[in-house]
């Protein structure tokens, strides 16, 4: 290595400048509007335009604003239901798909998918007709059970997500493992929980991560399906939206933000470990 | 010593997968202690026959039995077999004592006597003090051992090994040979292993049975197999051999002479042959039984004692050299265009340069080295 600069290898496309650029392009278009809300939300002015100096106080008014914390709590709770059972379902179903043969799989598999291609405003509207004219969710239930309509709707969509990633993991599974555990003795329910739900847990924490997120920035569906009572944040920030942007939003806004990000690191620092081991045992 | 014991045995077991038949009628007895290989080429059934004894295939027709007992519809799980997967199938989430415990674990055997067996089953095959690792810690021969382990432990009437070698790289393959040979040795339970490798089989087993096809070709001893092959299948699938087409021309109780349009000289055999009259018989003849003379200028051909003078001595010139270190290969072209494999050991430094291309050479084996073939 000497000190000379040489020319950049074939495939030191890092070393190039136009690479470089488009890089720097790349991250600035991704973070700079977040980087600009989360400083607005320190400052002392109320429009989004000036810095004006550094204050604490937005975050203190977000937090005193009941609506908005009870939006909050809405969406946290909703997210937390919905991944819980959206989890469990998208698993059966991979499961199911995975592991038998029987007729209209392949309809069923296709049908899989039309959450996830159906634009999200047809969604909406189909939950909102089918919450008003099929299955009228009473309003006046007490919280969280108020809360059911959307719940239910979150999962329609987030659960054939869960399903097609958990599908997409079981495909690696290797079928001498479950052959291996029957043969030193044990029964079907033993080697579900011993080897198969192992081989899984990747894949259900992904799952679950992505049903979470999917869930607490949900506007559209959300907007059809909820009442004055069952305010979600994305939905109250709208309304907030509507009448001025204030650091108020952008307060609350980076409290999801920073939540999320650090439920996510959270999510792959425990299961890490685990995820090394199984992906590096599968490559034998 | 007591007469051995049979402890596997197959009658008349066939396994059809729609119209394709992939056992064809086979019966065929493995008595305890042995260690029998499963050899064939892929495809043959070999790999359908193991899985119907593990239990995850289900015989189309016969009976398995194991200690005289009918297993056939046994499941898995309650069967006194244990398997060696080809992947190994080591459990990735498992420590090693884990996965070795995890068979005893399933069958409830308490916490301090499973420690115990884990330990004992780990030094067997020389993992002690391996337990903690992950087996993404571990390398290949040594997933293998935990394979071995998580299997043995288990105190199985048979272990099963599907293809036990073939992932390892060629040296590792030749050390865990005769390991496998001395755990056997060791534990003294029956091993029955598959395999398409004819070095492995003959270097491991005490008996193999050859497949073809769904059908049992051959069962016999390893030197059984390679001298005494019953059919043109299994002289050409073990090893690699010469074989001339022809017809008997004599055939006495002590000797017979084989007419092959393929040689310029008749093949005299020491022994003779039963039931074969006027039909198409096959003599197959191993390279490294044909001895290699020079031949040239007022050289006589050789003379072999044991057959009379114009039989067994074929002349010919060397087409084609293959220096293998330990032996040479010529590929010898004789009159009537047929080429002859001749293996030659090289027993001093000097010997590959013996013989070299386009040299007339005399090809000569003894009376007792062709075996003939009936079909």
């Amino acid at each position: 290595m000497s000190g000379a600069r040489a020319q950049p290898g074939p495939l030191e496309y890092l070393r190039r400048w136009p690479i470089r650029a488009w890089l720097a392009m790349v991250v600035i278009y991704l973070y700079a509007p977040l980087i600009t809300l989360m400083a607005f939300s320190f400052n002392t002015s109320r429009r989004n335009i000036v810095w004006r100096g550094f204050t604490l106080d937005w975050y203190k008014a977000a937090l005193a604003d009941s609506d908005l914390i009870a939006a909050f709590g809405n969406s946290l709770t909703i997210a937390a239901v919905s991944t819980l059972v959206s989890v469990a379902l998208g698993a059966l179903m991979a499961l199911l798909l995975w592991r038998f043969r029987f007729p209209f799989k392949p309809a069923l598999e296709g049908a899989l998918g039309l959450p996830i291609v159906v634009p999200e405003i047809c969604m909406g509207v189909a939950m909102l007709v089918f919450f008003t004219e099929i299955l009228p969710w009473p309003t006046d239930l007490i919280w969280p059970f108020n809360l059911g309509a959307i719940i239910i709707s979150h999962i329609s969509f987030s659960f054939s997500f869960v399903a097609i990633v958990i599908r997409g993991r079981l495909a690696s599974f290797n079928r001498e493992l479950e052959e291996a555990a029957k043969d030193l003795g044990a029964g079907e329910w033993r080697i579900f929980w011993d080897v198969i739900v192992p081989h899984m847990r990747p894949g259900l924490l992904a799952g679950a991560l992505l049903a979470f997120t999917l869930s607490l920035d949900d506007f559209v569906i959300t907007f059809f399906t909820s009442g004055p009572d069952t305010t979600t944040f994305p939905v109250k920030v709208y309304s907030m939206v509507r009448f001025s942007v204030t650091p108020e939003v952008n307060a609350a806004s980076t409290i999801l933000i920073v939540l999320t990000v650090a439920l996510t690191a959270v999510a792959l620092k425990v299961s890490g470990g685990a995820v090394a081991t199984i992906e590096a045992g599968e490559g034998l | 010593m007591a007469a051995p014991k049979t402890i596997i045995r197959f009658e008349n077991v066939s396994k059809r997968y729609g119209k394709v038949l992939a056992v064809d009628d086979v019966s065929l007895s493995i008595d305890e202690g042995e260690f029998f290989a499963l050899l064939g080429p892929s495809g043959c059934g070999k790999t359908t026959l193991l899985r119907m004894l593990a239990g995850f295939e289900t015989p189309s027709e016969g009976r398995i039995l194991i200690d005289g007992e009918d297993i056939s519809r046994t499941p898995p799980n309650k069967r006194p077999v244990n398997m060696v997967f080809q992947s190994y199938a080591v459990f990735p989430h498992m420590t090693v004592a884990d996965n070795v415990a995890y068979g005893l674990k399933v069958d409830g055997v308490p916490g301090a006597e499973r420690a115990r067996r884990v330990e004992e089953a780990l030094g067997l095959v020389k993992l002690d003090g391996y337990g903690a690792r992950k087996p993404d810690q571990l390398s290949g021969g040594q997933r293998q051992r935990v394979a071995l382990a998580r299997a043995l432990v288990k105190r199985p009437r048979v272990l099963l090994l599907d293809e036990p070698l073939s992932a390892l790289d060629a040296k590792l393959r030749e050390a865990m040979r005769s390991e496998l040979a001395q755990l056997q040795e060791k534990v003294g339970v029956t091993f029955l292993f598959v395999t398409h490798d004819q070095d492995e089989a003959l270097a491991m087993a005490s008996r193999c049975a050859v497949m073809n096809r769904g059908l049992l070709q051959q069962v016999a001893t390893p030197s059984d197999l390679y001298e005494f092959p019953n059919s043109r299948f299994v002289a050409d699938f073990i090893g690699s051999v010469n074989l001339f087409e022809g017809r008997l021309e004599v055939d006495e109780h002590d000797h017979a002479v084989v007419v092959s349009p393929e040689l310029p000289t008749r093949i005299y055999l020491d022994h003779g042959v039963t039931g074969a009259h006027e039909s198409t018989v096959w003599v197959a003849l191993r390279p490294e039984k044909i001895e290699l003379h020079k031949r040239g200028q007022g050289r006589e051909p050789p003379v072999l004692e044991d057959t009379p003078g114009g039989h067994n001595v074929v002349p010919g010139i060397i087409r084609q050299i293959a220096y293998l270190g330990s032996e040479s290969v010529y590929d010898v072209a004789v009159e009537g265009g047929r080429t002859v494999k001749t293996l030659r050991s090289n027993l001093t430094r000097r010997d590959q340069e013996d013989f070299t291309w386009d040299e007339p050479v005399w090809l000569a084996w003894h009376a007792c080295s062709p075996a003939v073939l009936l079909s």
